[in-house]
C-alpha cells in the first residue's frame, strides 16, 4: 500500500532502526568474522587481511569528496558488482573500500579505479589513505549546507588535499597524519583531537537584528547560551526589547547564534581559518591529547584558500622531515619543544596562542627549562 | 569561481554536482544547479548563505530530519527549502549495491540526488529535499527498505563503531554486534528528543581508536584485555630477521634502514616493560598499560590477549561551551557480551542523573565537571579508582562529608570558650 496523505499515520512503522550490519557482508568477512590473524599493507591503499582459516581479503582504499551524488554512489555500485560480487565499505574518514577474496582480482580492480576520471581531469577513485601517510579529511557542511560556518568546508578540503594529495597515496611520512576540518566551533567535524585541525572561527561579535529579535528567540535563552556572560537585555530606542553584546567579552563561539537566529556574525573579513595541531585519539606510545593553536588566522580565500593551504602543506613539510619514525605531529612538538615548532615552522608566535579560558594556567610554563 | 576547484587531482565535488545535474533522475530537477549557484554566491560573498533552521520533521519522531532554507529563494528556488535527512547508516557501513541502488532510487524520487557518505557522527545524510516528500519518504524508506533514521537534536545521537572483528585482528569485543544492540535497544531516545542536549556513544574494538569514541562521544566503548599478550616467539625473530616487514608495511615509502627491534619497540615502549636479549622477547604484562605500539609494529608476532573487554569512559565533547573535552576512564575492564545488562544498567544511572540535573544545552562533560567526579562515582555506584585519574589533587579543599568526620560538625560554642578565653 503506497503512503496515503490524507492518512498518514496509517500502517505506519517506527522505531526500525538501521539494517542489520550482517545483511551485508560479502562471504569473505562472514565466514571469518572474528577469526582475523593479521594484516599487510602490499602498496598504499592496498590491504591484505589474513584469517586463521587460511582465507584472505584484498581492500582497495579510495578516497571521496564525502559531498557526493546518487550518479557518483551508482558508480561506486557498479564497480563493486563488476569487481566485488556487489559488496563494499565506507570507512569512518570518508574513503570507499572495495574488497576481493583472492590477490589476481586486485589487479583489474585498480586498473579499473585509476581509469576513471570527471570530466575535467580530477581522479574519481584516488587510492591511498593507509599506514604512515594522509587520509582523507573529514570535514564538516560548510558552505554548502550550514547556517553556522565561519568557512567553506568542501571547497577548503579539495584544495588542500590537491597539494597534499601526493601523501594520500604515499607511507612516506613519520606517522599517519590526521587531518580535519569544522568550519565552526561546534566542530560537528569535532577537529580537537586531529594532527593538523582547519577550524572556521569568527572575529566580529553578532549583530543584533533589533526590530525582530523578540519575535525570533527567546532572549532569555540567548543570554544563557553566552558562557562569558556578554550578553544582556536591551531596548531598542522604539521600545522593543532587544539584546545588547558587550563586545570586549565575546570570544566568538557563535553559541547565542545556535540559540537565536537574530544574532548572526559571519563576516566576509571577520570570519575566517584558524590552525591546530599536535592532537591524537590513538593511545599508541603516548596518549590522547588536543590539537592547539598554532595560527590563530588567516583569510577566507576562495576558490583555493592559498594560505590555508601553504600553512599546511608548511608544518606537514617540516614534520616530514624533523620527526622521528613513529613521532606523531603532537609528539614531535613536544619533543622539539614548542619554541623549537615556531622556529623550525616559521610560524609567528603571537598573543592570540596563550590561553585565556578556563583552564589557561594549565598550559603555561612553570620551570626555567627552556630552549634559546 | 567554483570552476577552479575541477581542477587539480582529488576527487572534485564541483565535477560531480555538475554530473548529477546533467544525467540525474533525481526530482527536484533544478537542485543540483542551483546548490551550485548558492555555494558560487558564497565564494564571491564569503559567507553562508543558508538561513537557520526550521522546525520540520515526520510525525511521531523529533530528530532526524534538519530544516533548512537558503536565504536567497529567489535567486536559487530549486534549493528554496532544502532539508537534511539523517538515515542511521548500518554498523561499520558494510553495503550491499543493492541496498545502496534502492537508497539511491529511493532519495532520486524524493530529493536532490546529493548526499553525503557519510555526515560526522556516521549517518549516510540525503542533503536537500522539500517538506512534502519527508513523510512519503519516511513511509517508502521504512515500508520497502526496513530502514530508519538517524538521530538529531537533544537526542541519543546515532551511534557509530569501528569495522571490529570484520575485519581487524584487534578487535577485543564485538563493536558491531554491542553498537547495533545499543541503537535498537534506545530507538525510543534517538527519535524523541528528551534529554538536555546531544548524547554520544561510539565503539572502539582496541585503544588504537579508529572511530575516535575517546575525543567525540559522551560514553566512549574501548575494546582492551586483561591478560597477556601473545607471542609467537619465531615471528618475532622474522621480523628482527627482516623476513617480516614490520607495521605490516605501513612505513615502507621510506628508507628508515634496517628493523631494530630494541630501539623501535623496546625502547618506546611506554611502560618499559619489555626485554629482548637477542632471542627471546619478554612481556612483563602486569605492567602493560596496552598502548598497542608493539601490536602494531608487530602484528603477525603478538596478538592480543583472550580475557577481551572494554574499557567505559565518559564525558568527551568539542569546545562549545566550556572547551573541549575527552572522555575520562571510568569502567576500567567490563565484559562485553550480549545482552550488554552492565553497561545497560550503567547508561541507566548516568542518563537519569544528566536528565535531572544537566541544564538546557548540557554536555554531560561539562555537568561532571560543574558537579564533581565524586558526585559521578556516587550516580553510578562505583568505588574511587586511581586508574580514574593522572594524578591526586594538588589543593588540600577537600569538602569533607560530615559523616566522615568524627563526632560531626555540631560543637558547642560554650564549652569552647570555657577552655578558650575571647
Amino acid at each position: 500500500m503506497p503512503y496515503d496523505p490524507s492518512n498518514p499515520l496509517k500502517d505506519r512503522l517506527t522505531d526500525l532502526g538501521p539494517r542489520y550490519y550482517k545483511d551485508f557482508f560479502p562471504p569473505v568477512i562472514e565466514k571469518n568474522y572474528g577469526k582475523w590473524l593479521y594484516h599487510e599493507i602490499l602498496e598504499p591503499g592496498v590491504l591484505k587481511h589474513v584469517s586463521e582459516t587460511g582465507d584472505e581479503v584484498y581492500t582497495v582504499r579510495v578516497g571521496a569528496a564525502r559531498l557526493i551524488s546518487v550518479e557518483h554512489i551508482r558508480e561506486i555500485c557498479e564497480i563493486a558488482d563488476k569487481h566485488c560480487d556487489g559488496y563494499l565499505r565506507f570507512t569512518t574518514r570518508n574513503n570507499v573500500e572495495f574488497m576481493v577474496d583472492k590477490k589476481e582480482k586486485v589487479k583489474p580492480l585498480t586498473d579499473d579505479l585509476k581509469s576513471r576520471k570527471f570530466d575535467k581531469g580530477s581522479n574519481k577513485f584516488p587510492i591511498g589513505g593507509t599506514g604512515a601517510g594522509v587520509t582523507n579529511i573529514v570535514h564538516t557542511q560548510g558552505w554548502a549546507h550550514c547556517h553556522t560556518p565561519a568557512i567553506d568546508a568542501s571547497g577548503v578540503v579539495k584544495a588542500v588535499m590537491d597539494a597534499i594529495y601526493d601523501e594520500f597515496g604515499n607511507m612516506r611520512l613519520p606517522a599517519p597524519v590526521r587531518v580535519s576540518l569544522a568550519c565552526c566551533l561546534n566542530m560537528c567535524g569535532a577537529v580537537h583531537c586531529s594532527d593538523i585541525a582547519i577550524l572556521g572561527i569568527h572575529r566580529k561579535p553578532p549583530m543584533i537584528d533589533s526590530e525582530w529579535i523578540d519575535k525570533l528567540c527567546e532572549l532569555p535563552l540567548a543570554i544563557a547560551a553566552c558562557p562569558t556572560a556578554a550578553i544582556k537585555p536591551a531596548k531598542t530606542a522604539s521600545g522593543l526589547k532587544s539584546l545588547e553584546v558587550n563586545a570586549e567579552r565575546c570570544m566568538f563561539c557563535g553559541n547565542c547564534y545556535t540559540m537565536c537566529a537574530a544574532m548572526p556574525l559571519a563576516d566576509d573579513v571577520g570570519s575566517g581559518v584558524a590552525i591546530l595541531v599536535g592532537g591524537k585519539i590513538s593511545n599508541r606510545i603516548s596518549k590522547p591529547k588536543f590539537s592547539k593553536v598554532v595560527i590563530p588566522f588567516m583569510p577566507n580565500e576562495p576558490p583555493r584558500w592559498t594560505s590555508t593551504v601553504d600553512a599546511v602543506k608548511n608544518i606537514l613539510d617540516v614534520y616530514a622531515k624533523d620527526a622521528r619514525k613513529y613521532e606523531r605531529l603532537g609528539d614531535w612538538a613536544e619533543r622539539i619543544g614548542w619554541e623549537r615548532f615556531f622556529g623550525k615552522t616559521g610560524i609567528p608566535f603571537t598573543h592570540h596562542l596563550i590561553d585565556d579560558y578556563r583552564f589557561a594556567y594549565t598550559t603555561w610554563r612553570q620551570s626555567t627549562q627552556f630552549k634559546y | 569561481m567554483l570552476d577552479e576547484l575541477e581542477k587539480g587531482p582529488w576527487p572534485s565535488f564541483v565535477s560531480d554536482i555538475k554530473q548529477q545535474a546533467e544525467k540525474g533522475k533525481h526530482v527536484l530537477k533544478e537542485a543540483p544547479n542551483d546548490f551550485l549557484g548558492v555555494m558560487e554566491l558564497s565564494f564571491q560573498d564569503r559567507v553562508t548563505h543558508w538561513k537557520h533552521g526550521g522546525i520540520v520533521g515526520v510525525f511521531g519522531y523529533g530528530g532526524g530530519i534538519i530544516g533548512r532554507y537558503c536565504d536567497q529563494p529567489q535567486k536559487f528556488p530549486g534549493v528554496a527549502h532544502f532539508h537534511t535527512i539523517r538515515v542511521n547508516q548500518p554498523a561499520s557501513k558494510f553495503y550491499t549495491t543493492k541496498f545502496l541502488t534502492d537508497l539511491c532510487d529511493l532519495w532520486e524520487k524524493h530529493g536532490s540526488g546529493m548526499t553525503n557518505m557519510h555526515g560526522s557522527t556516521g549517518d549516510i545524510i540525503f542533503l536537500g529535499t522539500t517538506t512534502d516528500h519527508l513523510e512519503p519518504l519516511f513511509f517508502e524508506m521504512t515500508h520497502e527498505l526496513n530502514q530508519d533514521l538517524g538521530g538529531s537534536g537533544s537526542n541519543l545521537r546515532t551511534p557509530e563503531c569501528c569495522l571490529g572483528k570484520a575485519r581487524c585482528q584487534f578487535a577485543c569485543y564485538d563493536t558491531q554486534e554491542t553498537c547495533y544492540q545499543m541503537t535498537m535497544e534506545y530507538q525510543d531516545e534517538l527519535h524523541r528528543p528528551a534529554f538536555p542536549y546531544k548524547f554520544k556513544f561510539k565503539f572502539d574494538g582496541c585503544p588504537n581508536g579508529c572511530v575516535a569514541s575517546i575525543a567525540r562521544s559522551d560514553m566512549s566503548v574501548i575494546g582492551t584485555w586483561r591478560d597477556d599478550i601473545r607471542i609467537d616467539e619465531a615471528a618475532v625473530k622474522a621480523y628482527v630477521g627482516g623476513e617480516i616487514t614490520p607495521n605490516a608495511g605501513a612505513h615502507s615509502g621510506r628508507d628508515w634502514g634496517k628493523f631494530d627491534i630494541v630501539k623501535e619497540v623496546i625502547d618506546l615502549c611506554p611502560t618499559d616493560c619489555m626485554a629482548w636479549d637477542g632471542k627471546k622477547l619478554e612481556i612483563n604484562n602486569k605492567e602493560c598499560t596496552r598502548c598497542m605500539h608493539c601490536l602494531n609494529v608487530m602484528p603477525r608476532a603478538l596478538r592480543v590477549g583472550l580475557d577481551q573487554g572494554a574499557s567505559v569512559l565518559f564525558g568527551a565533547k568539542a569546545p562549545i561551551l566550556e572547551g573541549a573535552q575527552m572522555s575520562t576512564l571510568t569502567v576500567p575492564f567490563m565484559k562485553m557480551e550480549p545482552p550488554y545488562e552492565e553497561l545497560k544498567e550503567l547508561i541507566l544511572k548516568v542518563w537519569d542523573w544528566w536528565m535531572e540535573e544537566g541544564k538546557n544545552r548540557e554536555r554531560l562533560g561539562e555537568l561532571i565537571q560543574r558537579k564533581s567526579w565524586q558526585e559521578f562515582l556516587r550516580v553510578i555506584e562505583l568505588d574511587p579508582d586511581p586508574r580514574m585519574i593522572d594524578e591526586p589533587r594538588s589543593n588540600p579543599y577537600i569538602f569533607w562529608k560530615e559523616e566522615e568526620v568524627e563526632g560531626g560538625w555540631t560543637r558547642d560554642i560554650d564549652a569552647y570558650r570555657k577552655k578558650h578565653q575571647r
